[in-house]
């Protein structure tokens, strides 16, 4: 067996190891569909009547942003569980395993594709259900996915890190949150930037989730995006790559704590 | 025999199943290593002795690649640890001290994993699950999650999950912590049972007891150095003979007990409540000479035992200090110093 086959081998393992876990435990079931039901609901009927979206329903402004809010913090499944497997001394024994020094990582950030996928299904059948249309082709929409998706992807690897740098579970939950909470809402996935004070709209305009977020809302409902669905798709890759290898060095010097 | 050949550096001595020299290990101004040498001839126990925070883990984390040494080599399977590790990591299997199972996994989910990152493939890695499942008596609970099971039969699992690939060298970091007696003696016979099939076995333990019982050669660790080394006769031969302990009926008699029995002890005796414990020179007749000196002196005998010297006074009289008490405070401090203040309050 090539050592290619054997990491990707590796990997698959590892990948349904975190599957396996989700159904087993019910707050993790909740937080892939309850929450980003309740989320759209929340949006659309509590702040949707607030909020001036103009041209757009306020439904079809909304559900790219809280789309990418969502798979942006699916990620924490992978932080939560690292933080864990350190504490339980797991990572001594895959590190002490004659297996691929990056499986455990990618095994877990390709669990949250799988994840994000179904979160993301959830979503859009509830948006359909409160009236989200989509309005352009469908080599769009599958492109808005796929921008979607590699978001997700990106922000598993910020995750990774922070899993393995905080002490706790616990922490390793919240510093994801603090870190990436503030970046959803200064940014245009739920109101339009226009509506922001001048220092902010700054801030929004050059926030990859604006970027990440114009560029869906373009693929799923034709507003004008020009070039954000490769910027956003470079930032996916550019955030990946740092954050893979901050995280396989990290975890190559891991120690049960 | 291996264990007098010359630490020298090559070739590596091949009845040596690890081999240390010179280990040296710091985190920051802590020295865990201080330079310590080991060798474990292939197929025998070394039992790593010794308190919370004498350097025992990191000399595990070492010999299984985890940490890299700052200073001195070590191979394991005649691998050297750092040059070596890809290769090292099949040979061996680690068993730590925290149980490392998955709790969201059944038994068999577990042992299947493992064995398919040993890459064994996945009908092999099934058919080792089961196989060890049976002979761990987890065969009954090979479908429940992890998190259902008890203390022992996690560790069991953890042992089962060291033994997946049928390393020729195994390495138990404080295999019983924790554990009830009874769970305690079934992991000893386990272990027994896997040194009788051949495995080497390097064991590390803060249980004096646990050492006697399955190591054929001790190292005594304190302090990042290895201070005594030997079998646990050896080590209890270094500490003196026999134990001659009196229990007198009447605890004001202590003075003229100890008195009339100087004459015949190895070392001033020592007086405990209504006990006497004293070092004696010769085993025979000791008892009847005790009965009769404390008969002359009019002092009452409640119970009276002649014993071997235990692993506990090894460490007392090799350190001055007792092994265990210690071991508490210690492992506290440094996993305080461990944690990092990174604590954050939720949003």
């Amino acid at each position: 067996m090539s050592e290619l086959a054997a990491t990707v081998g590796d990997t698959m393992v590892l990948a349904k190891r975190s599957l396996l876990r989700i159904p087993r435990a019910p707050d993790l079931v909740l937080a892939f569909t309850v929450q980003p039901i309740m989320f759209v609901l929340l949006f659309v009927y509590v702040f949707g009547g607030a909020i001036q979206t103009p041209g757009y329903d306020y439904v079809d402004f909304l559900m790219p942003g809280i789309i990418v809010q969502t798979v942006g913090f699916g990620g924490f499944v992978t932080a939560m569980g690292l933080a864990e497997d350190l504490k339980r001394g797991l990572i001594d024994r895959f590190r002490s395993l004659p297996m691929s020094r990056s499986a455990l990582l990618t095994g877990r950030t390709l669990a949250d594709v799988a994840t994000n996928v179904f979160s993301v299904a959830v979503m859009v059948a509830v948006g359909l259900l409160v009236g989200f249309r989509f309005t352009t082709g469908v080599v769009e929409v599958l492109a808005g996915f796929g921008v979607i998706l590699a978001f997700g992807y990106a922000f598993s690897w910020v995750f990774a890190f922070v899993g393995l740098t905080a002490s706790s579970p616990e922490s390793a939950q919240s510093l994801g949150f603090i870190a990436i909470f503030p970046l959803t809402f200064v940014s245009s996935a739920f109101v339009p930037i226009e509506s922001m004070p001048s220092w902010l709209q700054g801030i929004a305009e050059v926030n990859p989730i604006t970027i990440t977020v114009d560029a869906v809302r373009g693929l799923f409902i034709g507003t004008p995006y020009g070039n954000d669905a490769v910027i956003s798709l470079l930032w996916s890759l550019g955030l990946t790559l740092v954050f893979a290898w901050l995280s396989v060095t990290r975890y190559r010097r891991a120690v049960t704590r | 025999m291996a264990a007098g050949a010359v630490a020298s550096c090559r070739p590596v001595n091949p009845e040596l199943a690890v081999e240390a020299t010179e280990l040296r290990k710091s985190y920051g101004d802590v020295v865990a290593l201080a330079g310590v040498d080991l060798a474990v001839p292939a197929g025998s126990v070394l039992g790593l002795l010794g308190p919370n925070g004498a350097g025992k883990t990191t000399a595990v984390r070492i010999l299984t690649t985890l940490l890299p040494p700052d200073g001195g080599r070590a191979t394991v399977a005649g691998l050297d640890v750092v040059a070596d590790a890809v290769a090292l990591r099949s040979r061996i299997g680690l068993a730590g001290q925290y149980a490392a199972v998955d709790e969201n996994l059944t038994g068999f989910e577990n042992l299947e994993m493992v064995g398919r990152l040993y890459r064994l493939g996945r009908g092999a890695a099934r058919g080792r699950a089961d196989e060890l499942l049976e002979r761990f008596e987890l065969t009954s609970a090979a479908k429940r999650l992890v998190r259902t099971y008890s203390g022992g039969m996690r560790r069991r699992l953890d042992l089962a999950a060291a033994l997946v690939a049928d390393p020729p060298v195994l390495f138990l970091d404080e295999p019983t912590t924790g554990l009830d007696p009874r769970s305690r003696r079934g992991l000893w016979e386990t272990i027994e049972a896997r040194v009788a099939e051949g495995t080497t076995v390097l064991l590390t333990t803060q249980y004096l007891e646990e050492a006697d019982r399955l190591a054929d050669e001790i190292a005594v660790i304190d302090r990042g150095r290895v201070i005594a080394r030997g079998s646990a006769d050896e080590l209890k031969d270094r500490v003196g003979g026999e134990r001659l302990e009196v229990e007198l009926d009447d605890g004001l008699a202590v003075e003229r007990a100890v008195a009339a029995l100087s004459p015949m002890a190895d070392e001033a005796p020592v007086a405990q409540d209504r006990t006497v414990r004293l070092p004696v020179r010769r085993r025979g007749g000791a008892i009847a000479e005790a009965v009769r000196r404390l008969g002359e002196v009019h002092v009452g005998i409640e119970d009276i035992t002649l014993r071997r010297p235990t692993l506990d006074d090894v460490f007392l009289s090799l350190t001055g200090r007792v092994a265990e008490e210690e071991a508490s405070t210690e492992e506290e401090a440094s996993a305080e110093e461990a944690r990092r203040p990174q604590e954050v309050a939720a949003p």
